[in-house]
């Protein structure tokens, strides 16, 4: 082989970000975004979330959820593009559009991550 | 119907003037359901990646000081937000259930030489999905 | 007998045609019929120009594969009682140029199959001599699955990702690789993933899972291309690691 091919690294990141999503996406979502600002339950206090994402630990499981879900979206995108709508010829400007979106969402739940106070 | 070009023939098949070759519709997601399903299923990508924006934006919230996290609160209670969380909440479980039922196809399970069937792969996957979310629920309620 | 159904029949000379077109023909309903006795009652009784490929009635050869009411199916595995009151659509395989009315031209199958290495590669080949290559049960159980494969191309015509690009290997022949790799006697892995390794192998495959269901033999060629695209993965990692090491 002369050149490494890419497509297997791209697989693993879709396919851990497909597993997070499977099994995380759904409760969060709907705890963190639907019923607590909605006030069905009694919600954690800031102090307490707050204190508990300031755990480098969490911090660190944080960035890994927010970051591989956007690869395995990014994956699905593009292919749904160049197939759905029959535009493989625009395939560099998708890749872009689609992995850049990918890597910019990760800088910056870096930056946000390391820079929490 | 407006007569479309014909696809180029590949190396593997060699051109032959009177062989027909039917083209692809540009459409053709929309004309079988199975196929409608499967690009639905693509798009729930979608409810994975609003899932992560939202979580960055819950911490920069946090980050920002109890004021800031309280309108931001304010703000996912607004009509528009409640529609776009059910939205992709609803997109996040219809992923759950088609990751779940191609592992167990894409998976291969062996106990004693026999491969284990499909269905308890994946309701073995459910079974680990459920006390998931009962933990992480646990942890944030209690 | 008075019950009829009506079949609606592609129809392509390519003498006289420009595009396919659809004929129909009113054919006895007879609850023990398939949809190839059908085309075969039309053939005998009312046009013995109607063209289409068959052998076996009995679900082996993949000869008499077609489009029926839009889905990939062994015709002579397909009752007509089922799409009573009718009509039916019968067409040519999807995908695959049209030769004549109900008969494609499979040269590009035929030349993607013989890409994937269907056969025992072995290193070392030892003399007749000292006996054969001996396999359990258990090693025969691993690869059977994929070995029922009749080659009839049902999964390819159930396959949108080849429809869009034609050098896509597609599902058969890869579900045929993983044969060969899961089988105990066969050495030549490492020269099947080089090949499908490639964009056009199995990282063209997007998982629709439609040549799961029309495959009438069960062979699962969408599970086939997902553990070889694992297989794939955990090799290019292994490489990555200890770029030396023999594969």
């Amino acid at each position: 082989m002369t050149k490494r091919p890419i497509e297997p690294f791209l697989w693993t990141l879709f396919s851990g970000g497909g597993v997070m999503a499977a099994f995380f996406a759904p409760v969060l979502l709907f705890l963190l975004f639907l019923a607590f600002p909605l006030g069905l339950f009694h919600a954690p206090s800031y102090d307490a979330l707050h204190s508990f994402v300031a755990m480098p630990l969490v911090r660190l499981v944080l960035f890994v959820l927010c970051s591989v879900p956007l690869f395995h979206w990014a994956h699905r995108f593009r292919y749904t593009l160049y197939d759905g709508l029959q535009i493989k010829h625009l395939n560099e400007f998708i890749d872009i559009l689609c992995y850049g979106g990918a890597i910019v969402g990760t800088l910056l739940a870096a930056l946000l991550l390391w820079n929490f106070s | 119907m407006r007569p479309q070009p014909q696809p180029a023939p590949t190396p593997y098949t060699p051109y032959h003037p009177r062989w027909y070759r039917t083209p692809v519709s540009t459409y053709w997601w929309m004309h079988r359901w199975v196929y409608f399903r499967f690009v639905l299923r693509e798009l729930t990508s979608f409810g994975a990646a609003y899932f992560c924006v939202m979580t960055l934006l819950l911490v920069r919230a946090l980050s920002k000081g109890p004021q800031a996290f309280e309108a931001f609160e304010v703000r996912l209670a607004s009509p528009f937000f409640i529609c776009m969380t059910v939205i992709a909440l609803l997109l996040a479980l219809f992923h759950t259930s088609t990751w779940f039922s191609l592992s167990a196809h894409a998976m291969v399970v062996r106990i004693g030489g026999t491969r284990v069937p499909g269905i308890l792969i994946v309701a073995g996957n459910y079974a680990a999905w459920l006390v998931v979310s009962a933990i992480l629920a646990w942890f944030l309620l209690r | 007998m008075a019950e009829t159904i009506q079949l609606e029949v592609t129809r392509y000379s390519p003498e006289k045609d420009s595009a396919p077109s659809f004929q129909k023909y009113e054919v006895p309903l007879r609850k023990d019929w398939v949809v190839l006795d059908a085309l075969n009652y039309v053939k005998d009784k009312q046009d013995g120009s109607l063209t289409f490929r068959w052998s076996c009635r009995m679900g082996v050869c993949g000869s008499c594969g077609m489009m029926v009411n839009g889905e990939p199916k062994l015709t002579c595995a397909t009752f007509l009682s089922k799409y009573a009151p009718g009509p039916v659509r019968v067409e040519p395989l999807r995908y695959f140029p049209i030769v004549r009315d109900l008969v494609v031209e499979m040269s590009d199958f035929m030349a993607k199959f013989r890409k994937v290495k269907p056969w025992l590669v072995r290193k070392d080949d030892k003399p007749l001599s000292e006996g054969e290559f001996l396999q359990t049960p258990e090693q025969l159980e691993v690869y059977k699955q994929y070995s029922m494969c009749i080659n009839c191309t049902l999964c390819y015509a159930a396959c949108p990702v080849y429809g869009l690009d034609p050098f896509f290997i597609g599902p058969a022949a890869i579900a045929l690789a993983q044969r060969y790799n899961m089988d105990s006697r066969d050495q030549g892995s490492d020269e099947r993933m080089d090949i499908l390794s490639q964009h056009e192998g199995i990282w063209g495959c997007t998982f629709v899972g439609e040549c799961t269901k029309a495959c009438p033999k069960n062979v699962d060629p969408a599970g086939a291309i997902q553990q070889y695209k694992l297989a794939a993965t955990m090799n290019w990692f292994k490489t990555l690691l200890a770029p030396k090491a023999p594969r």
